[in-house]
């Protein structure tokens, strides 16, 4: 006899956890996919397994320690996570930085941006299936991390940035290394487009697939390249310029497609005027101090401050409730991730699921930034 | 035939009226069966291992890397290393697992491989059995292999696992498909389905180069489904590291993972194997029409060589394409095999068959 309760094949849904161990989830996220056959019906980010509770440990700390926190959350882009703190100390305090350190940040962002979108594009390769991308990656991200470990120290974690300027001054090499990596990177970027952006099956897998619409992209909180690949002209740098960004000619890549596809464009974009901005600076890096005179301790006049730059994968907003202590009362940090993944649910519904990893790889989600 | 130095069936035939004239015909029967059973074992222990480890320097050359180099002489003793790290794993149950079925499943996929294997012409006379049907028995044993796949994805009672298994059951079935047809396509043109007549027919010039277009075509469009079939990438969607993290061999750990991988392997080779029979000539030397003294330096190297080097050039192919290309969406492979492959297929097999009854091949 047929069971009354009987349900088709194909017709049921059942849910899938993907992650938080999952190898492209990108770290310890949780999704709670809900599948229909291959299809998928709704998803749900389940956060929180990294949080460390950064904001709230920022209460404690003096304003130099916080910017040791912020490395932590967006990994990928820690100077320019760095960035957004020392500007807000600056501007409250209204300190004049000298122009030597606006230029040497601005480089050093850019360098940042670049070695993130690389590692952006390894795993994009990696969630698409061409595992070859991965060491094309990562073998010329070596090369930024090298100039990196050159001049202060670290690969990862650099925390180079202090209220007022930098740690130290720069390596006597950096010029030298900056410019010999623009000249291999602009040809070794011809491989990433040999290999992954006029590939057929590439372009089968990534175009038409999780379209978000310039509305929908607004209200949802996307920015950085996520949000310009939907028409949404956000880059913080261009409308609101920090540091050397109002000195260098550089183009806000944008598309209009909003698939996957347009996301890929526009941080394969991004690279080159990267590489646009950091060669019109290198050369004319101007002599002075690397850092302006500070108080031992700083303290911020009672009020409320925020800033914001751009981070590698979309606006980061640091938000401050002072009361004249050398601690702030309250600190949050909108983090670009965070508003990112809240539109992936949105993005995903009626694909299949080896769209939703390709959806994922081309948000480029850092967990530690999602959960701080 | 002027390669008869190297014949195998002389050997073959003198060490088989010695067993029989001096022991009972049972006896005879079994030691010649262990024999050829170790035999078989052995090499396809070491074709495995073989494979895995040129698979791991193949891909390092993709990707700017070394590959294994430590253990051994240009790490050659690496997948030794990692198969006795295999076999000294536990071996996992699983709560809930059709334990019978979870079990049969590695050993259903690696028995149909040795199925496979015995019907393959190594060199003249180097052939385990020579049905006059080979082609058609090793399409119908290796389509086996799906039925391994399908229980070893329902049984792990993981939705990984059956996520990969259904995908895998699709996929095989349908490629299974175009490999035949294109196997079809070929026999037209040798007229038989006997493994050795065809080899013996590739005497004057290869199949590939006799059949004009359809044949390079047929060879095309098996290379493709070929590498469908064997659930390797592009197309290693059961399996889908990404998306799957392992499909169907999620929840298999120790030997049995190993027996999978294994049997992934040499899947390859059988594939690979067939091609170089089918589409390039097998054991037989490169002959060129009637430039006899060409031909008889081509004779002096061995058939063994001829033929592993051409299976071998295959599967060196088959791993460029994995290392290469990103991974398809079910429904676009899908799409690939039932609305491209399959129609120029069919009319492929007309073109050959009118070009073979107009005489119109070399």
């Amino acid at each position: 006899m047929l069971n009354p309760q009987f349900i088709p094949i194909g017709e049921e849904e059942y849910h899938v956890n993907i992650g938080p161990q999952h190898p492209s989830t990108h770290g310890v996220l949780r999704l709670v996919v809900s599948l229909q056959g291959e299809t998928v019906k709704s998803l749900k980010p389940h956060c929180g397994y990294i949080h460390r509770g950064i904001e709230k440990m920022c209460e404690k700390d003096t304003y130099p320690q916080i910017i040791h926190l912020t490395d932590r959350m967006d990994y990928l882009s820690a100077h320019i996570n760095n960035h957004a703190v020392c500007l807000l100390v600056e501007n409250a305090l209204e300190v004049e930085v000298p122009e030597r350190v606006k230029y040497i940040r601005t480089i050093i962002d850019e360098l940042t941006r670049i070695a993130s979108h690389q590692l952006w594009w390894c795993s994009f390769g990696m969630d698409m299936g061409g595992q070859t991308c991965y060491f094309y990656g990562l073998r010329d991200r070596e090369k930024v991390l090298d100039i990196f470990e050159e001049s202060f120290g670290s690969r990862l974690l650099h925390s180079y940035y202090t209220p007022g300027g930098l740690m130290m001054d720069i390596h006597p090499n950096f010029q030298k290394r900056v410019k010999e990596f623009i000249k291999y990177f602009r040809k070794k970027i011809r491989d990433y487009d040999d290999i992954l952006t006029g590939n057929v099956i590439m372009h089968e897998r990534t175009k038409g697939i999780g379209i978000i619409s310039k509305e929908d992209v607004i209200s949802y909180g996307v920015t950085g390249p996520t949000g310009r690949g939907s028409g949404f002209s956000c880059d913080v740098r261009k409308h609101h310029p920090y540091a050397a960004y109002d000195k260098v000619e550089f183009n806000e890549i944008l598309e209009t497609a909003g698939d996957t596809f347009a996301r890929y464009m526009v941080r394969m974009g991004e690279f080159r005027e990267s590489m646009k901005i950091i060669e019109q600076l290198i050369d004319n890096i101007p002599e002075g101090d690397y850092s302006a005179k500070m108080k031992a301790v700083i303290k911020l006049p009672a009020g409320e401050y925020y800033q914001r730059v751009e981070a590698a994968r979309g606006e980061l907003g640091v938000y401050v409730i002072s009361d004249g202590n050398k601690t702030p009362y309250r600190m949050k940090f909108r983090s670009p991730n965070l508003s990112n993944l809240s539109a992936l649910d949105h993005m995903c519904r009626g694909y299949k699921i080896a769209d939703l990893i390709a959806i994922g790889g081309s948000l480029d989600y850092v967990i530690p930034d999602i959960d701080r | 035939m002027s390669f008869s130095i190297y014949d195998f069936t002389a050997f073959n035939q003198s060490f088989d009226r010695l067993l029989f004239e001096n022991l009972s015909p049972f006896w005879a029967t079994t030691i010649e069966l262990t024999l050829i059973g170790l035999i078989v074992l052995i090499c396809y222990a070491l074709i495995g291992l073989f494979l895995v480890y040129a698979e791991r320097k193949v891909c390092a050359f993709v990707q700017n890397r070394v590959g294994p180099n430590r253990v051994g002489p240009y790490g050659f003793f690496q997948t030794i290393a990692d198969f006795i790290k295999l076999m000294l794993k536990e071996l996992i149950t699983i709560k809930n697992a059709d334990k019978v079925l979870f079990n049969i499943a590695p050993y259903i996929v690696i028995i149909v491989n040795f199925m496979a294997l015995a019907a393959i012409p190594y060199a003249k006379g180097l052939h385990m059995i020579d049905f006059d049907i080979g082609v058609l028995y090793v399409m119908a044993v290796s389509s086996l292999s799906v039925v391994g796949v399908l229980l070893a994805g329902w049984s792990s009672n993981s939705k990984f696992s059956l996520i990969g298994a259904m995908r895998s059951g699709a996929q095989i079935v349908s490629y299974e498909l175009s490999v035949g047809l294109s196997l079809v396509t070929m026999i037209i043109l040798a007229g038989t389905m006997q493994f050795s007549a065809i080899v013996e027919g590739q005497a004057d010039g290869w199949f590939l180069f006799k059949g004009h277009i359809p044949a390079l075509i047929a060879f095309v469009i098996f290379l493709i489904a070929s590498t469908a079939e064997i659930n390797r990438g592009p197309f290693d969607l059961a399996e889908a590291e990404s998306e799957l993290t392992a499909g169907f061999h999620t929840e298999y750990s120790g030997i049995k993972f190993a027996f999978f991988y294994l049997s992934e392997y040499m899947n390859m080779f059988v594939v690979a194997a067939i091609a170089s029979t089918v589409f390039l000539g097998g054991w037989m030397p490169f002959h060129i029409g009637n430039w006899s003294g060409f031909n008889n330096v081509m004779d002096y190297i061995p058939p063994i060589f001829w033929f592993f080097g051409k299976t071998f050039f295959i599967i060196w192919v088959i791993m460029l394409f994995k290392w290469t290309f990103p991974r398809l969406r079910i429904d676009q492979l899908l799409t690939l095999e039932w609305k491209y492959l399959l129609p120029i297929n069919l009319v492929n097999i007309l073109i050959m068959s009118f070009i073979v009854l107009m005489g119109w091949h070399f």
